[in-house]
């Protein structure tokens, strides 16, 4: 908010519309060099994710920080002046960070200790040997204003325009190796053993994999900061994975994510320069993620939501038209049980009540929703009657119980007091398959339409 | 390895008939399968001890042993998936890395994880991801090769259906389709029958029977021993060591069971004297 209450209206607005506008080379450079770091993370985090290597990258990420202090204290020794150069830190975070990857993998291999404290003591080994070679750092003379620590919080919009190309260039050719073997890395991913049998060196495929990621990472370092480069691979394919389950879709979603998250992250805070870059980029994709958790098609929870609250609502409505019928069942005629008949007769309020033991609200719940549908016609002041078309979901409805009631009778050896019971549960989720299946089961038991009742209907009086 | 030969007496007419791979000539067919004094051990302690064995060419062959017994890894051993200490395999004449082509494997159903975001399709094409080659996109080719395993095994109306929703037993008719898709001659299946609906057992059933009536030879971990008379040929009795090898008739006997499952089997006994009775054929 600081930067809010610092700038004024004008120059804020000033500042944002630059920004927006790409006037600034500069601007358009980072721009495009984080955007398509951004794809290339949420590309490689796809496989990351799905080959439940997630914290690996936090770990290289945070090994690559004595990587860094090694490399600028060497290079500043040999060559004085040389230890600011971009390729040279990250040549050192390389290093470093493939030890720490190696390291996790040996201690996983050769000693009983799990993989999440293997990784868990790595980070924290690294990451403190870094913090204190850094305090080494800052006492050189150079070293205070070497801008090291821009690796550990990122600072996107500082960045020179060389240093930007080597990310974008970089992250571009990691996008189409991964698009490459996309097959292959996938097939790694689901099922390693297979993998291995057809002939593939997994071996080298998982490696092919973690130097991608690691490479990601350390381009990512200076944009976005060691603490939170780990974000970059594992938010883009997290929220990815709510709206899709095709692993195409889900990657370029991810891409997709990735690089608004970027741009986006980019375009803010240089319009607000205070704000850290690295920050600013993890909270968009971060919002992207909240929104994907909420409203993701295949896996978020409102359609989770939706989709059991419809179910319940047909469940209740077709348990609501069954009471109908079965409370008119003893006064209609032998000849009476088309959809015609069954509208002619008023239905009480209080008796349907009393047909099951429906929660006094649920039940005024549904007779309101079945009169909405029309299903229900409001009669008069406490009574309906059913619609043509409810009567003919009545009619469905009784019928799917009964069937599926006598099979539980035939089939299998419930106590005829119980399946009411039981084919209550169960005749919601008959597909017309399956009900099509029921009917050529039993046709030698039934008579024609709907079969009676193979218990008495009790109806749930108050006693 | 001074351990001496552990093929019983049971398999007598093994002998003779051992290592005619090497150098088979012409009239000789080659063995599909000839594993040589194989020795597997994991963190030094073996769990396979000097398995030979030859199968036979076009037959249902069912490897048959309690937990633990070593009849994944003989599998895995043979697929070089799992070192060995010792020992060789040779599928038709040759090690496995040049005969991968000829060799389909259905493993575990429960070795992956099927909240995986695929289809019944792509996992069916990964069959053939070597035949496609690296680089390339599955074709339209392959698409339709993998529908036609899918067909086969009675999943084509599944294609397109997201894995995780799929039931045990059509996950195991998929993992076998992608098998088939392979066109291969020699298929090793890792217990294919585990946790399976009646209409998926049947379903693998008739897929065996169709590949032996084409030439192919399937060999498959099986632990129901209820079923081996009726599914199998032959039988592979294991129990770390090689107990019998050999036809089903001969060799799937209570005696031969007793030395396989040891004091593991309660129900043995019952069973044995189930088998004891003349069994109508």
């Amino acid at each position: 908010m600081s930067a809010f209450s610092l700038l004024a209206a004008d120059s804020l607005w000033e500042l944002f519309s630059r920004a927006i506008s790409l006037r600034d080379y500069n601007t358009r450079v980072v721009l495009g060099g984080t955007t398509m770091l951004g794809i290339s993370g949420g590309l490689v985090g796809t496989f990351l994710v799905l080959r439940k290597r997630a914290l690996a990258a936090d770990v290289v990420s945070h090994a690559a920080l004595p990587g860094i202090a090694v490399a600028f204290l060497l290079a500043e020794r040999l060559v004085p002046g040389s230890g600011r150069s971009t390729s040279v830190l990250l040549c050192g975070a390389f290093v470093t960070g493939l030890l720490g990857m190696a390291m996790t993998l040996a201690i996983r291999r050769w000693t009983r200790i799990k993989e999440d404290a293997a990784l868990a003591i790595v980070l924290g080994l690294f990451f403190g040997l870094g913090m204190a070679l850094f305090t080494v750092v800052q006492r050189t003379k150079t070293g205070n204003a070497a801008g090291l620590s821009h690796f550990i919080f990122g600072k996107a919009a500082s960045m020179v325009a060389a240093d930007v190309w080597l990310i974008g260039v970089v992250s571009v050719v990691i996008a189409l190796l991964c698009c490459g073997v996309f097959k292959e890395l996938s097939l790694l991913c689901f099922d390693e053993e297979f993998a291995a049998a057809r002939g593939y060196r997994t071996v080298l495929l998982d490696w092919l994999l973690t130097l991608m990621a690691v490479t990601v990472t350390l381009i990512g370092l200076q944009s976005v900061g060691l603490l939170l480069v780990v974000a970059l691979l594992l938010i883009p394919p997290t929220a990815a994975r709510f709206w899709t389950n095709d692993l195409k879709v889900m990657s370029w979603l991810a891409a997709a994510i990735g690089g608004v998250s970027c741009a986006g992250g980019v375009v803010l805070s240089a319009a607000f320069p205070r704000l850290a870059a690295g920050a600013v980029i993890v909270l968009t994709g971060a919002g992207l993620f909240i929104v994907s958790l909420v409203f993701g098609k295949e896996r978020g929870l409102w359609p989770r939501w939706q989709s059991q609250r419809q179910f319940e609502q047909r469940i209740g409505r077709s348990d609501l038209l069954r009471a109908c019928y079965e409370l008119l069942e003893p006064i209609l005629g032998p000849d009476e049980t088309t959809q015609e008949s069954l509208t002619k007769y008023e239905i009480d309020d209080l008796e349907l009540s009393a047909m099951r033991q429906w929660p006094a609200g649920r039940f005024h719940g549904l007779v309101s929703s079945a009169v909405r549908e029309s299903l229900l016609a409001a009669n008069s002041q406490s009574g309906f009657r059913l619609t043509l078309r409810g009567a003919a979901e009545a009619r469905d409805a009784v019928r799917r119980h009964r069937l599926w009631e006598i099979y539980l009778l035939t089939q299998t050896d419930l106590d005829p007091r119980l399946v009411d019971r039981g084919a209550d549960g169960i005749e919601h989720v008959l597909d017309p398959q399956q009900l099509a299946d029921l009917e050529r089961q039993l046709v030698t038991h039934l008579p024609q339409g709907i079969p009676p009742s193979p218990h008495p209907i009790a109806s749930a009086t108050i006693n | 390895m001074n351990e001496s030969p552990v093929i019983d007496h049971e398999a007598m007419q093994e002998p003779q008939i051992r290592l005619v791979a090497v150098g088979a000539t012409e009239s000789e067919p080659v063995s599909p399968l000839l594993i040589e004094d194989v020795t597997v051990a994991y963190h030094h302690r073996p769990v396979l001890w000097n398995i030979d064995y030859q199968a036979p060419s076009g037959k249902l062959i069912a490897i048959v042993g309690p937990n633990g017994s070593g009849k994944t890894t003989l599998i895995k051993a043979t697929l070089d998936l799992v070192p060995r200490a010792a020992g060789q395999v040779l599928i038709f004449g040759e090690p496995y890395r040049q005969q991968r082509h000829r060799v389909g494997y259905v493993p575990q159903r429960t070795s992956v994880d099927w909240d995986f975001p695929v289809s019944a399709l792509d996992v069916v094409a990964m069959g053939m991801y070597r035949k496609i080659g690296w680089l390339r996109p599955v074709s339209r080719k392959y698409r339709e090769a993998a529908k036609q395993a899918l067909d086969r095994v009675g999943m084509v109306d599944f294609a397109s259906r997201q894995i995780n929703q799929l039931s045990g037993g059509q996950q195991q008719r998929v993992f076998l389709a992608r098998a088939l898709a392979q066109n291969a001659d020699l298929y090793f299946m890792d217990e294919p029958f585990a946790g399976v609906d009646a209409a998926t057992e049947r379903a693998i059933v008739d897929i065996l029977r169709q590949l032996r009536e084409s030439g192919k030879t399937v060999i498959v971990v099986h632990h129901d021993l209820q079923t081996v008379h009726e599914y199998f040929d032959e039988v592979v009795l294991l129990n770390m060591r090689l107990i019998a090898a050999g036809p089903t008739a001969e060799v799937f006997t209570p005696d031969n069971l007793r030395k396989t499952y040891g004091g593991k089997l309660a129900l043995l006994d019952q069973l044995g004297e189930k088998m004891a009775q003349p069994r109508s054929r």
